[in-house]
């Protein structure tokens, strides 16, 4: 390279703040223009927004909260379920609860069984999760699930005593895996359908994953497991948060939902 | 002068290795969801195998492409050795260290969540430090790149800094102040909850700041291919750069443009308001303009290169290219998959049109196309034109190099385009598993069986890539003279202080993040009530 002789240095250019001027200058107007056709024009252009006036139209597209009307919202006429899902809900295993629990399991286990194991056709307890007992017995006690049998005995327990008996049920064994000889699964709890937005049932009650609030159904008896798909299809069970459960069972066919009955269940046909 | 040539090569081997790790996955990932084969019945397994993939594809290689090659571009271009190299190699450390923590877990089914984080999922803490470590080890690169540059400057006051390190700077740049949402994200509200220290997170604000990070990450992606069309193929195909000035232009547009535009991939998040939708949409529009006129340049460039060997008329000249030639293969397949992801990019960029296509294959596929297909095929470009001052030896096999870039071409084509295609029939994406036997999905079954051979065209050209490297080592050794760069048709005398530094810039950067995400950002973390429980992954079974 041959040396050029020194070229004036760029920053005495006398072009260099005609640079600035110029890049700021674009820069505002191509966002002045965006701004007032998102925030004023296009919103204005919507009468469906009905809109009072331009300051109500920023507002509107810039996204700040409306606020909410006067008139109260329709309650339904029903009890939903009053209990919040936290990941950090009974956590803690604590000796003294688990202790307290299985004194208060004792008036259960003629029909759950001495230890969480049902003879009758009642769920079993043993080595449920501790959130999903807690949930259960709170939603009997408001009435946001309903069994004449099972209701009476949820409506004598404190909250204490609903988070002690958790505790107990959470730390019994779980029951082995009724398919010893690795049944394959049916295609309704291996795949689920998302064509009807049913995901696999595995996905939330354990083996392949489980999203708190969803109960172990695993080794469950197959008329209880049956007799819970049709009352969640028919609204008769409504205690699951979103609908979670209503809008998978609403979906099923009866041959589905027996087959997953005997799948989990791990009775043959 | 290419001083640190341990420094640099490790970066590319690490990156094409991971990268050869993650390209298996994602052949993996279309087979086992197509209808060639019964379902894995473990939704969790393509989801482990999809973060990994994600994570490796979108942090780990192309930051450390751009780091290799930013050293190198810093030492060849300045012509000066580069300071700080102890620190360039903690920065590879921390590389190396990160992806291991966040792999890991991945591996072990423990934050199975996608390379998007997508909260209020959270997996294990690991991960996400990980990433974070990836993140820092890039950034003692950024500052290595603008250290360097500034003792260049101070040793030659007032000369115009060398085009390939004043866009190799911009782009370091753009990265430093890009990752800044992501990290916001990650330090402020994942890592927190995934160390259990609270147990609700706003997935919402979360969302705002991913997309802070998630457009210009692309730009950063694609700046070591935008420089290699303006400062290595001119030179390799025998021309000149057409303009030295449109090129600065276009690096700083990037800048400037490429930052303020990320809600566009929330617009159909319920979060944000309709007026920040729209102008995010409509500085998306502006971005169009750097590329734009890169391709102009380019082509103009390519004519000179063609015309200066002979070639004539109007379109009579593209015959006299130098088709042989590896880089000329390229950089021609780069912008005909980068045109056709640039057209799939004005669909996306529209309101109404990205909700008959969000969150579909579409979105796949363009992705695929921009990134996979004309960014990736330029970092083997870089590869095969660096390589030889790297190792010394020369990469002898032409043949093999152009079958590699046609294979990954077609591959391309073959995967993305179909997936274009269902997702405009609406099959979502993100998905372990389609049922082929229902009626509504069975039209797909066959656009899907296409993308898995263009898949697996992919992996036969990652292996080929390997293959020629490989057998480069074998070569004698031999000295292939300094690494340099594309001059100009009129190179630069002297330039606007405007487009030697970056101050306005990085000024106007900041300016409109500030405008375009201020607002959004506040409203979200000031507002109450908009945390939602954690949804723990790979926890309780
Ligand atoms: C007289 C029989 C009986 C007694 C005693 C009884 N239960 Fe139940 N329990 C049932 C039946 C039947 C069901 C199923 C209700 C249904 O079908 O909706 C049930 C359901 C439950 C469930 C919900 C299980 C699930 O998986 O959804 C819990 C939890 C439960 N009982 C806990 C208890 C506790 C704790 C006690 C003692 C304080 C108790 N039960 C006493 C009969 C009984
Ligand atoms: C999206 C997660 C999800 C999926 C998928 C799902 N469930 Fe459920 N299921 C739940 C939740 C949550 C509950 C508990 C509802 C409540 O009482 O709060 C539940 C409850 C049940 C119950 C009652 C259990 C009891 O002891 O009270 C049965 C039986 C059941 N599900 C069967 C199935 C079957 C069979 C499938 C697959 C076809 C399935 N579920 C798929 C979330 C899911
Ligand atoms: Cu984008």
């Amino acid at each position: 390279m041959s040396p050029t002789p020194s070229p004036s240095s760029p920053q005495a250019s006398p072009r260099a703040d005609n640079w600035h001027t110029r890049a700021i200058g674009v820069t505002v107007l191509a966002f002045v223009v965006s701004a007032v056709v998102g925030f004023v024009a296009l919103p204005l252009a919507q009468p469906d927004l009905k809109l009072k006036d331009v300051w109500d139209a920023i507002c509107s597209a810039a996204g700040v909260a409306s606020r909410p009307t006067a008139e109260k919202p329709i309650e339904p006429d029903f009890k939903v379920s009053s209990v919040v899902l936290t990941p950090d809900l009974l956590n803690l295993e604590d000796a003294q609860s688990i202790g307290r629990g299985a004194t208060l399991a004792h008036q259960c286990a003629i029909c759950h069984g001495p230890a969480g194991i049902s003879r009758a056709d009642s769920p079993n307890l043993t080595g449920q999760y501790a959130s999903v007992v807690y949930k259960e017995l709170k939603d009997f006690k408001t009435g946001a699930r309903v069994n004449a049998v099972m209701t009476p005995f949820a409506l004598v327990l404190s909250e204490q005593d609903m988070i002690d008996i958790a505790a107990y049920y959470a730390y019994l064994p779980r029951l082995p895996s009724p398919r010893a000889d690795g049944t394959p699964p049916p295609r309704i709890v291996a795949n689920g359908d998302p064509m009807r937005g049913i995901a696999p049932c595995g996905a939330c009650h354990g083996e392949l994953d489980n999203k708190r609030g969803s109960p172990r159904i695993d080794g469950q008896p197959a008329q209880y497991i049956l007799s819970q798909l049709q009352a969640f299809a028919s609204g008769e069970r409504r205690n699951d948060i979103s609908q979670q459960m209503r809008t998978i069972a609403r979906q099923m066919t009866p041959s589905e939902m027996e087959a997953a009955a005997r799948y989990y269940s791990g009775e043959s046909r | 002068m290419l001083t640190s040539k341990r420094l640099i090569l490790a970066h590319f081997w690490l990156a094409f290795i991971v990268f050869g790790v993650a390209l298996l996955l994602g052949a993996w990932q279309m087979l086992v969801r197509s209808p060639l084969v019964p379902w894995i019945s473990n939704p969790e397994w393509y989801y482990r195998s999809l973060t990994a993939h994600g994570t490796v594809m979108g942090y780990a290689f192309p930051t450390l492409i751009a780091m290799g090659f930013g050293y190198a571009i810093s030492e060849s271009a300045l012509g000066q050795p580069l300071v700080g190299r102890r620190w360039a190699w903690l920065g590879f450390g921390l590389i190396v260290v990160g992806a291991v923590m966040a792999l890991v877990p991945v591996a072990l089914g423990l934050a199975s969540v996608l390379y998007t984080f997508y909260p209020p999922m959270i997996g294990s803490p690991f991960y996400y430090i990980g990433v974070v470590l990836v993140v820092v080890g890039s950034w003692i690169w950024v500052a290595l790149m603008s250290i360097n540059l500034a003792i260049w400057k101070r040793a030659n006051p007032g000369k115009p800094v060398p085009l390939a390190m004043f866009a190799n700077v911009a782009g370091s740049y753009l990265w430093a102040w890009t990752a800044v949402g992501a990290a916001l994200e990650l330090l402020l509200q994942i890592i927190p909850v995934a160390l259990e220290l609270s147990s609700t997170i706003d997935a919402g604000l979360a969302r705002v700041f991913f997309s802070w990070t998630l457009h210009a990450i692309v730009y950063f992606w694609l700046f070591p291919t935008y420089i290699a069309y303006y400062t290595i193929v001119p030179r390799a195909i025998g021309g000149k750069v057409y303009s030295d000035t449109m090129a600065r232009i276009a690096f700083v547009l990037f800048l400037v443009v490429s930052m303020p535009i990320g809600i566009h991939h929330s617009f159909m998040d319920p979060e944000v308001g309709a007026g920040f939708k729209f102008l995010h949409s409509a500085f998306t529009a502006l971005v169009a303009l750097p590329t734009l006129i890169t391709v102009f340049t380019i082509c103009a460039s390519v004519e000179i290169a063609a015309r200066l060997r002979g070639g004539r008329g109007l379109f009579g000249w593209v015959t006299a290219l130098p088709w042989s030639n590896p880089i000329m293969l390229a950089v021609a397949f780069s912008f005909v998959m980068l045109g056709f992801g640039g057209a799939g990019g004005l669909i996306n960029m529209n309101y109404q049109f990205d909700a008959t296509i969000h969150n579909t294959q579409w979105i796949t596929g363009h992705f695929h196309l921009i990134f996979g297909g004309a960014i990736v095929i330029m970092y083997f470009a870089i590869a095969y034109d660096l390589w030889p001052h790297l190792t010394g030896r020369t990469l002898a096999s032409l043949r093999l190099m152009r079958l590699q870039l046609w294979l990954w071409f077609i591959g391309m084509i073959v995967t993305t385009f179909p997936w274009h295609w269902v997702g405009i029939l609406g099959m979502p994406r993100r998905m372990a598993y389609f049922d082929y036997t229902n009626p509504a999905l069975a039209v797909d079954a066959f656009s899907v069986i296409l993308s898995v051979i263009g898949g697996f065209i992919l992996v036969v050209s990652g292996i080929l890539f390997f293959v020629v490297l490989l057998r480069g080592q074998t070569a004698p050794q031999t000295d292939s003279g300094p690494y340099r760069f594309a001059t100009a048709v009129h190179p630069p005398v002297t330039v606007p202080a405007a487009l030697n530094g970056y101050a306005l810039w990085v000024g106007l950067m900041i300016g409109l993040t500030i405008t375009n995400y201020g607002y959004p950002i506040a409203q979200l973390a000031l507002r109450p009530g908009t945390a939602v429980p954690a949804v723990y992954v790979g926890g309780q079974r």
